[in-house]
């Protein structure tokens, strides 16, 4: 066994990364999830990042998984131990493995070790599946990826009993399949416990961090959230990463709103491109059902027009974006928070959109409901941002809450709220000042209950007009929703810590970056900080009192032009020059790595800043004592030449 | 309902559900004086009281231009969606979910259809959505003043635009391709032919395609383009007589006519579409024949008017999702929200 010399000797325990170096299409996902839930179940805090293509088949793709006994478990860039079973990307992932870490590898790939600061396992996979007897031919090579699983157990401590459940959890109780991937792992354990040296410092031991939570992943959580909002119809157009979230309805739906007489209470439509399905989602919102769409960028591009029709005629359409790294196609497989600004402005002309900015999984099951309830109250549409990262890798999360208040339908007439009205009403009249109007749905029977709804000019009873005070009643009245729209959504979250110097804003799925970097930042570099991070555009006033209670606040986006950080700097000029934006976007999940470093490049000691700011104002005084002075002098001089003339 | 019956005494006429044709009205029209599009509207006014149709159980769809104006113009009690150029097609879809005992009427014209709508215009075709699909069709943009349409001939000649290079659209050719189940064609011209094939469209059960040649007077109305009304009069070629009979009421031939002649389709609900067949022994119910027809009429120079193609057994798209009988917008909190007790089995499957 070519096993090298590893120059640590003292145990590292939950806390480390492992990366597997797969082909795209490898069927390495079972073998993944595996490792994930069986670290799950032993306790122990951890998370799992599928890096991949945009791809079928053939092209490399990673798998990531951090333990973290602290509960950090944002991506990391240091990769402590790697499963290499991708000839294409064996140097390079060779070359990426942490000194003093673990490297394993299909000893079927014969490319040379360039390294002696690591340890180095070859597992013969070919042989191994070869000797199981019991497994078909055609499954040799899904199967075999459960021999790493084996060898890595057996070399870290994973639990096989543990693999064993998580094995069970996967294939839902059927045995066949469970014991075939099970015979593998087992045989790749016995095969490394008699043959391989423990040479390297990684280690997992049981913990009870993760008891009472579950895992799951942002888009089956925002679809079940929806559902449990009541969801009644969604279109839909497959797009990366968004798809997922539209099939988890399709999945839990038929579950979650069985009935006994085998009819639905809600429709799934696949619409021929997001043109018709933010168009179908609007139809079926304006006839009055709980309407959702989900996209990413680029569908989200060709969803404008709608949107700002949806905006201006006041339809209560949801829309999750799962952001994807653009412009353009970009990268398509890549994460990002690069849709915000554009997001927030959605539309021509004068448009302003509700946001809302879950930070976890459990908040999008939160906001799957509670989405549909802003959207319906306020009568406008609501983004629900969230991205690749959170969409589509697993995260461990609080379990999903039951929603404690009923569904909101808003402001809705029916025949014997119009019979009791007298028929008197208007579809864009506010009645109650706050913006918000009344409205009627089709079907309704009451002789006076239908209206027009139109994208052109309308009055407060939605008929046609040109006339400019009507126009521009229309227009304050939306600002005015917009307004009250601060009272429904989401109020941001603050967690501060004493003694903070600084203030840190971030949004979404960089908080346990952010958290785990606040955490280093005290640490490491003594520096403490506040943290807020925001849930919903419009802002509220807690964003605002954040800000002027700290003399300086970082803006963490993840995306190159710090768009929060524009939106900030818009809503409260004057304390713009209190915000520093930290801003990058390579398409990788958020580090704490990045968040740290982006904050320390632009860090100001406070001591030093604030004597510098000191000494700015006594200079400043000393120059306007001066130049006071000065603008004196001439009278002073000037008088007595004049007293002089006299 | 009753507060707004006609009082007694007042001599005003009423139909089976007790409303005057003026309960079908809409606002006084802006479109342009003698435009084949009022000429439709006040056909839809007709057909729908003439029906007995509630104005409550039809709703009303359209995209932007001179056509899609024209929803303003008739059922003030009916809901509308005025939406966006070329995208009624996806609003009605989802629009026609919220109660699904309600029709929809769309209409759109040949800019906002055979243009910038064409890819919706085709798969709200294909899942056969349940409405009376109007394409208004004068083979030229109005509101934008006179610039060519995709349906206008190759060789039409407009003032600022010069002659046009393209070949046109054929919009019943199109709906057929899309398996439409119900393709029909017309002429503003002809009102009475417009109204029967109106009231055919409202008993058919899914999309019924009315591609009516309605002439604009303003912009594409000279003697020899195809979309006029001289050239509508002296081409027209109708396929048939028509005459819709509704269901429950005994169809009544002329006693002249031989039954060779004689073509009827039933539609869902039990209501006959007599044709009365006026040069050759016309299949509607054949989608090649239809095709055949049209391809001929193109090359001949036919305006063919009359029931094209008609198929009238396929379900609605409504009728697939297999929906609740209550409309699903008037389900309540228990029927949307599954039960607290759910929720741990959802954390359960979570890992």
């Amino acid at each position: 066994m070519a096993v090298t010399k590893n120059s640590k000797s003292s145990r590292i325990v939950n806390d480390f990364s492992i990366t597997v170096g797969t082909v795209n299409g490898s069927g390495s996902s079972t073998a993944n999830n595996t490792i994930l839930r069986a670290l799950f179940k032993m306790g122990i805090p951890v998370s799992g990042k599928n890096l991949f293509p945009s791809n079928i088949q053939g092209l490399p793709t990673w798998y990531t998984i951090r333990v973290n006994k602290l509960g950090f478990v944002a991506r990391r860039d240091e990769r402590e131990i790697i499963i290499a079973m991708n000839p294409n990307s064996f140097a390079r992932d060779l070359a990426d493995v942490q000194p003093g870490g673990a490297f394993f590898y299909a000893d079927d790939i014969k490319q040379p070790i360039t390294r002696d600061d690591i340890t180095v396992y070859p597992m013969p996979i070919k042989q191994l599946i070869r000797e199981q007897n019991d497994l078909p031919a055609n499954l040799r090579d899904l199967v075999s990826n459960m021999i790493y699983v084996g060898v890595l157990a057996q070399m870290i401590g994973i639990d096989l009993e543990m693999i064993r459940s998580a094995l069970t959890f996967h294939f839902k109780g059927k045995e066949k399949p469970i014991t075939l991937n099970y015979d593998a792992v087992v045989a790749g354990a016995e095969w490394a416990r008699a043959n391989l040296e423990k040479k390297d410092p990684y280690y997992v031991e049981p913990m009870d961090k993760t008891h009472g939570m579950i895992m799951a992943d942002g888009n089956t959580a925002g679809a079940i959230g929806s559902i449990y909002g009541g969801l009644q119809f969604t279109a839909w157009y497959p797009i990366t990463p968004a798809s997922s979230l539209a099939e988890s309805l399709n999945e839990y739906l038929p579950m979650l709103r069985k009935r006994e007489d085998g009819k639905h209470t809600y429709a799934v439509l696949q619409a021929e491109d997001e043109l018709a399905a933010i168009g179908m989602t609007i139809g079926a919102a304006w006839s009055g059902l709980r309407s959702m769409t989900s996209t990413s960028g680029p569908g989200l591009s060709l969803m404008t027009e709608f949107m700002g029709l949806a905006y201006y005629a006041e339809v209560p359409v949801v829309v999750w974006d799962v952001q994807r790294i653009g412009p353009s196609t970009g990268l398509p497989t890549r994460t990002s928070q690069g849709d915000l600004s554009f997001s927030a402005f959605m539309g021509h002309g004068d448009t302003q959109q509700v946001i809302l900015l879950p930070g976890g999984v459990d908040e999008c099951f939160e906001f799957g409901w509670k989405s549909l309830d802003i959207a319906e109250r306020l009568q406008t549409p609501v983004l629900v941002l969230s991205d690749l990262d959170m969409g589509m890798n697993q995260w461990m999360s609080k379990p999903f809450e039951y929603p404690e208040t009923p569904l909101d339908r808003g402001k809705v007439l029916w025949e014997k709220d119009l019979e009791e009205l007298k028929g008197n009403w208007g579809r864009y009249l506010d009645v109650d000042d706050d913006g918000i109007t009344y409205r009627t749905f089709p079907g309704n029977k009451h002789p006076l209950a239908a209206y027009f709804l139109r994208g052109t000019g309308h009055d407060e009873y939605a008929k046609y007009s040109e006339e400019v005070p009507v126009w521009l009643r229309n227009m304050d009245r939306l600002k005015k929703k917009y307004e009250t729209a601060k009272k429904y959504v989401p109020a941001p979250v603050v967690r501060n810590m004493r003694g903070a110097t600084i203030g840190i804003i971030a949004y979404g799925s960089t908080e346990s970056a952010v958290d785990e970097a606040r955490y280093l930042l005290d640490k490491e570099n003594g520096i403490k900080a506040d943290f807020l991070r925001v849930r919903a555009l419009p802002f509220n006033k807690d964003v605002k009192k954040f800000i002027e209670k700290h003399d300086v606040t970082f803006v963490v986006d993840m995306n190159r032009d710090g768009q929060m950080h524009q939106l900030l700097t818009l809503e409260y000029p004057a304390s713009a020059t209190k915000l520093v934006s930290v801003a990058y976007g390579d398409g990788m999940p958020a580090s704490a790595k990045w968040v740290r470093e982006g904050i320390l490049a632009q860090y100001k000691k406070p001591t030093a800043a604030k004597a510098a700011a000191a000494k700015k104002v006594v200079k400043a005084k000393a120059a306007s004592k001066s130049a006071k002075t000065a603008a004196k002098k001439p009278v002073k001089k000037a008088a007595p030449k004049k007293s002089a003339k006299k | 309902m009753t507060d707004i019956l006609p009082m007694a005494g007042a001599n005003v006429q009423v139909n089976a559900v007790g409303l005057s044709k003026n309960d079908y009205r809409g606002n006084p029209s802006t479109l342009c004086q003698g435009c084949g599009h009022n000429s439709i509207s006040n056909q839809i006014i007709s057909a729908l009281y003439e029906m007995n149709i509630q104005p409550d159980s039809v709703a009303k769809f359209s995209g932007i231009g001179c056509s899609s104006k024209s929803p303003t113009y008739f059922l003030n009690r009916s809901f509308g969606f005025n939406g966006l150029h070329g995208r009624m097609p996806s609003v009605a879809t989802g629009g026609l979910f919220g109660d699904h005992t309600i029709k929809g009427i769309g209409v759109s014209g040949d800019g906002d259809t055979a243009s910038i709508g064409m890819g919706q215009f085709k798969h709200a075709v294909r899942r056969n959505v349940d409405m009376v699909y109007i394409v208004e069709n004068n083979g030229v943009y109005g509101l934008t003043k006179g610039q060519f349409s995709a349906t206008a001939e190759v060789g039409l000649s407009l003032k600022k635009q010069g002659v046009n290079q393209y070949l046109p659209i054929d919009i019943c050719m199109e709906a057929i391709a899309s398996n439409a189940t119900f393709v029909a064609r017309s002429f503003a011209g002809n009102p009475k032919q417009v109204k029967e094939l109106l009231k055919a469209a409202l008993a058919h059960n899914g999309i019924a395609v009315l591609d009516i040649i309605s002439p604009c007077v303003t912009f594409n109305n000279q003697e020899n383009a195809v979309h006029s009304y001289t050239w509508g009069k002296d081409h027209e070629a109708p396929l048939h007589e028509i005459s819709f009979v509704p269901a429950r009421q005994e169809i009544l031939l002329e006693a002249d006519m031989q039954d060779g002649e004689i073509r009827e389709v039933e539609l869902h609900d039990g209501s006959t579409i007599v044709l009365k067949n006026l040069d050759k022994d016309y299949n509607p119910t054949h989608r090649w024949e239809a095709l055949k027809m049209l391809e001929e009429a193109q090359r001949e120079n036919w305006l063919i008017t009359g029931l094209i193609y008609v198929e009238p057994s396929k379900p609605s798209l409504t009728d697939t999702y297999n929906l609740v009988d209550t409309p699903l917008n008037r389900l309540t909190d228990e029927d949307l929200r599954p039960t607290r007790e759910s929720i741990d089995k959802i954390n359960a499957m979570m890992f």
